[in-house]
């Protein structure tokens, strides 16, 4: 029996050289799927409160979201969309990049993919953190009386 | 055995049903006259119940010897004659030319993705590459229980049924948009004989063959456009196989019964 009896060979039995970033698909995989569901509930909550209560789509001017931007409730909401949704977004042209592109084609698309996505996510928050719509002359704006009593 | 009533003969001249004239066109491709494939058609007598591979015979044989193209069981078993039939990969020998839409022409050409070598013909090579990488055999390192055999139940055996009907044709893997892109990914049959051992009760080398597809061309590139599924021509549902894997990695192993 002795000399037909199979060789254990100790793992790790499979030898391909380990890549780089191993398991960054698996968790981009996931988070297109945890981040799709997430955005489902906030970008429909978000045109419902837009677009359909109250007066409806016309009710959106600068007050409105001048007023939306007052609540810190609403400042996380249009966070959350927007960095769910930017980078959602970011990694799927990731994806069709890496599908159809090859050597420094790919390489220059996925630099500039990067670079618009930072710039983006810094700009949007940017603008969701620190947004006072008194800056500037209001005088004859919409907020004049509400900014001149502060 | 009803079906053995009919005598000897071929029962379609027999039934009286007629015979009538199919155009193929088929993409040709010889590598040593050709920089490019060229679509030529031919016109054969057919009838309703022949398959697509008969016309091919019959061209080869009766019009233009040097038609060239896989098959060898000629009944759906082996998996040589997987081609793009009408723009769908397909079995030669098992779509019915009745089948097909006869008032126009068939449009026959290799299946796509492989280095196409000639006519019909494509290197299988890195299709079978893919295969060897997720090792298709069973690793067991256990002697079995009383020096007899490994014991499987019926809910074990069935949970990778729909896998090992794979014979390894290319259709599935030939229609995948992710592998004509670069060839890169494993591609769909890889990932079926990978799911037929992974989820096999006896086997032990789950661990390492999702390690394989856990890599940046494993299952992270499929992108469920089931042309997998549609293309099978054993109807193993190859995309919820993929599906499978893909859970299977994530928790870090398959869900197998326990009995």
């Amino acid at each position: 029996m002795s000399d037909t009896a199979t060789t254990t060979v100790e793992p790790p039995r499979y030898s391909r050289a380990p890549r780089k970033a191993r398991g960054l698909e698996k968790r981009a995989w996931l988070y297109m799927r945890a981040s799709g569901i997430l955005l489902v509930v906030l970008i429909f909550g978000h045109l419902l409160i837009n677009m359909f209560l109250g007066t409806g789509v016309r009710a959106i001017d600068f007050a409105f979201v001048a007023g939306k931007l007052a609540n810190p409730f609403w400042i996380v909401w249009d966070s959350l969309i927007l960095w769910l949704a930017l980078i959602h977004g970011a990694n799927g042209m990731r994806t069709i990049v890496n599908d159809y592109a090859r050597g420094a084609l790919r390489a220059v698309l996925l630099g500039a993919l990067l670079v618009a996505t930072v710039v983006l996510l810094v700009l949007g928050s940017l603008v969701l953190w620190t947004f006072d719509p008194c800056i500037g002359d209001t005088s004859s704006g919409v907020l004049a009386e509400l900014c001149g009593a502060q | 055995m009803t079906t053995m009533t009919e005598e000897p003969g071929n029962p379609s001249i027999e039934a009286g049903i007629a015979a009538f004239t199919v155009t193929l066109i088929i993409r040709r491709f010889d590598p040593e006259t050709m920089s490019e494939p060229i679509w030529q058609d031919f016109d054969v007598e057919m009838y309703p119940t022949d398959r697509v591979l008969d016309a091919l015979h019959k061209i080869k044989w009766e019009q233009d010897g040097s038609l060239s193209f896989r098959r060898s069981c000629a009944h759906g078993i082996c998996g040589s004659d997987a081609m793009r039939i009408n723009g769908r990969n397909r079995l030669a020998c098992k779509t019915l030319i009745k089948d097909l839409d006869i008032s126009q022409p068939i449009y026959v050409e290799a299946i796509k993705g492989l280095p196409l070598e000639k006519d019909l013909i494509v290197d299988m090579e890195p299709f079978f590459a893919s295969y060897r990488e997720i090792q298709p055999f069973l690793i067991a390192s256990k002697e079995p229980k009383d020096g007899k055999e490994r014991i499987q139940s019926v809910a074990q055996r069935a949970v990778f049924d729909d896998t090992t009907k794979c014979i390894l044709c290319a259709a599935c893997t030939s229609s995948c948009p992710v592998f004509w892109t670069d060839g890169q990914y494993f591609g769909p049959a890889a990932i079926v004989n990978a799911h037929r051992f992974i989820f096999d009760s006896r086997d032990e080398g789950a661990a390492v063959r999702l390690d394989i597809l856990n890599d940046k061309e494993g299952v992270w590139r499929c992108r469920t456009t089931f042309n997998c599924s549609e293309a099978c021509p054993r109807g193993i549902e190859v995309t919820k196989a993929i599906a499978e894997v893909k859970n299977a990695v994530l928790s870090g192993r398959p869900s197998i019964p326990t009995a």
